[in-house]
């Protein structure tokens, strides 16, 4: 009885609590795309973020940047699993400033470039900073069936338009369902425009899923850990609960005893 | 230190009588573990145990963030990066800290509306209530302060807002404000005295959380019979309560750790579900964001403040009457902190004679209808100022300070309450058997017994 009491107001406040949430979206239609990193068993694919990460460096990039990613951290078992000489050899394809004005080949230590575009935004925790589902009317459930969907947002940003241009100001901007308005970024993936060395077809969706979970792992690259931390705590204060349960309930049981006899 | 009749510390072997003689600790420890506490305590009596916790959570995982956050406008986000992908488990110290505060709301939120229930705030325990109300003001300055240190989008926005908030005081409120910022505007100065109060406060707290188990543990503790422990005797009294350890403690802990399986689930597997995804935007004085809202814990009193528009009958009156110094702006405000302030005059307000809720059947209906109301509160302050939700928030508001200054003061006239039980020990032996009943289970043998 107290269990469900318990459990009852922890849902009431989860659902609850996740209203300001709904502030975020502005209406866009975002898909609901499966990614392998969903829900507490999800993990990353470890092809797929390498795949992601070509796209990054052969389209993304080319405008925004990934400032606080680190190299090294292409290495990650977790992450994209890079071995230490592919590592650097993609670090060293990159030149950072090297304190002196001048540049030079970056390494491991070191941080991928930001953007080279002003009107670019950095996109280390675009999967992060926006959220793909809403509501509704703020009540939070669509966030806990679905997750935050930053990754969906990322996805069907890029496979969001329409082909229809306008001009606004003596600017074209670019008509996308997803943003739910008019973005002045043009369509970037067209098919086949880059070549994955393990032969997964380049369509414009799996080139958008794929550099979407990449960029959920620049955004949340300790995801499994903190997952696998939360299995260890949830069995562990589920036996610590259990032991609590019998020893509170053997504890009472004289008192309660003396009170129905009494 | 309690005034409930019961057994001293004795100091036996001659270290203790040595060290009791000098300074009384293991005295102090042993008569406040051992406190008589009334046996018929519920599962809402578990909340303030979960609090102790949150408190200490939040100083232990606060300390060890400080040591790798930059209080800097130019390197505070970046500083908060840092923690997430190169301290070690320094992902798990943000995350628990961030959702740490959320718990910390919602078990004083249960807590607070378990004192209005069960009448907690009525004499002898007002210092108790008063003293509780000035750490969950302490608790929102510092959950407040503590949103702004990442400076994303939301904690500089929010801090703009929220600040704003006493520049709408008439006269002396722009001096006020900027006194506040350090400076015209939210800025490097503002990230670094609320980083500084930040780190203040929780210890005040924790000075006021000793004052306020000292005031509890000098009246007793209330119970949900309403009705006091006899004091006549000690073998009265214990026909009452039960020392605090270990019974208290134990059922306290095993509620504690249920929360904590909740908490902790949220914490690994979706630990951004009570955030903005904004706040991942590093702070930006030249955009703001399409819908500033604050964090889910203060919603309910953001509606309140933003309720009363010009176009309010009492707020149009109001400004009439003060020669137009209360405009619309500032009635908001005093709304909002006079939401908080009738629930601190509760003990005053509530003129009814008999403690308990359960013994109250007027009462009952209102107050199931304030946690609605507050629950109505908290889900229009996310939605847009626009209609319908304009319209609910007035309504809701108009609710809220209706129980505090009119139904709780009438009912104590109006109300016909029921006989509360004769004693504790006699509306425990009834709980313990009406569920024995319920349940059909045979009283439980203990071997060897």
């Amino acid at each position: 009885m107290m269990i469900r009491k318990l459990a009852l107001s922890a849902l009431t406040a989860l659902t609850l609590g996740s209203t300001p949430v709904l502030a975020a979206g502005d209406g866009g239609h975002i898909h609901d795309f499966a990614f392998s990193f969903e829900g507490p068993f999800g993990t990353y694919d470890r092809s797929q973020l390498q795949r992601g990460l070509q796209v990054y460096t052969e389209v993304c990039s080319a405008c925004h940047g990934l400032e606080l990613v680190a190299f090294r951290s292409l290495t990650q078992e977790t992450g994209p699993g890079l071995s230490d000489d592919e590592m650097r050899g993609y670090a060293a394809s990159m030149e950072v400033e090297d304190g002196e004005g001048s540049w030079r080949a970056a390494g491991g230590p070191d941080h991928f470039p930001g953007s080279n575009d002003e009107t670019a935004p950095d996109l280390s925790l675009m999967a992060k900073a926006r959220a793909g589902f809403h509501g509704p009317y703020g009540l939070g459930i669509n966030q806990l069936m679905h997750g935050m969907g930053g990754a969906e947002y990322i996805a069907s940003f890029l496979t969001g338009f329409t082909g229809e241009e306008v001009e606004e100001a003596g600017t074209y901007l670019y008509v996308n369902e997803a943003f739910g308005g008019n973005v002045s970024m043009a369509p970037q993936l067209f098919e086949d425009m880059v070549e994955y060395s393990d032969g997964t077809p380049a369509t414009e969706e799996q080139m958008a899923q794929d550099v979407a979970a990449f960029l959920m792992w620049a955004a949340e690259p300790k995801q499994t850990e903190r997952k696998l931390w939360g299995f260890v705590g949830v069995l562990f204060l589920t036996l610590l609960a259990s032991l609590l349960y019998l020893t509170n309930k053997r504890l009472w049981a004289p008192i309660k005893d003396e009170a129905k006899r009494g | 230190m309690s005034g409930i009749p019961h057994d001293h510390y004795e100091p036996k072997t001659g270290i203790e009588k040595w060290l009791h003689r000098r300074l009384p600790v293991v005295g102090l420890i042993y008569d406040t573990l051992m406190i008589p506490t009334p046996k018929n305590l519920n599962w809402w009596w578990i909340w303030g145990i979960v609090l102790a916790f949150c408190l200490v959570l939040q100083i232990v995982t606060g300390i060890v963030l400080v040591m790798h956050y930059t209080p800097h406008a130019d390197m505070a986000f970046v500083s908060v990066e840092h923690i997430m992908r190169d301290v070690n488990g320094g992902y798990m110290l943000r995350y628990m800290h961030g959702n740490g505060a959320s718990l910390f709301f919602f078990a004083v939120y249960i807590h607070l509306f378990r004192g209005l229930y069960y009448g907690s705030y009525k004499a002898p325990r007002e210092v108790t209530w008063i003293i509780g109300m000035l750490i969950y003001l302490l608790m929102m300055a510092t959950g407040f302060m503590g949103y702004v240190l990442p400076w994303g989008q939301m904690s500089f926005w929010g801090a703009t807002v929220i600040t704003g908030l006493f520049g709408a005081i008439p006269g002396i409120g722009e001096p006020i404000q900027q006194w506040l910022l350090g400076g015209p505007a939210v800025g490097n100065a503002t990230l670094n005295r609320f980083f500084s109060l930040h780190y203040l406060l929780p210890f005040v707290i924790a000075a006021l959380v000793i004052l306020h188990m000292w005031a509890f543990h000098t009246t007793g503790n209330n119970n949900p019979s309403g009705v006091e422990v006899r004091r006549g005797s000690k073998e009265e009294a214990e026909k009452d309560t039960l020392p605090f350890w270990p019974y208290f403690v134990i059922k306290d802990l095993f509620a504690l750790v249920l929360v904590l399986l909740a908490f902790w689930a949220v914490v690994g597997f979706m630990p951004n579900f009570l955030g903005h995804p904004d706040n991942y935007i590093p702070a930006n004085p030249l955009v703001t964001p399409a819908h500033i809202v604050p964090e889910w814990y203060f919603l309910p009193f953001y509606a309140i403040l933003r309720a009363f528009t010009a176009d309010v009958w009492v707020v149009i009156a109001v400004n009439w009457l003060s020669f137009g110094i209360i405009d619309a702006k500032f009635f908001g405000v005093l709304a909002m902190f006079g939401a908080i302030a009738v629930m601190a005059l509760t003990p005053w307000l509530d003129t009814s004679s008999v403690r308990s809720g359960r013994n109250r059947p007027m009462f009952k209906s209102f107050f199931w209808l304030l946690v609605v109301d507050f629950i109505i509160l908290m889900w229009v302050g996310a939605m847009p100022a626009e209609p319908p939700y304009s319209t609910i928030s007035l309504i809701a508001s108009a609710y809220w300070f209706a129980y505090y200054l009119v139904i709780l003061p009438l009912l104590g006239v109006l109300e016909r309450p029921l006989a509360p039980p004769t004693s504790i020990e006699a509306d425990f032996k009834a709980t313990v058997k009406a569920k024995a009943a319920k349940g059909k289970v045979a009283p439980v043998q203990i071997p060897g017994e």
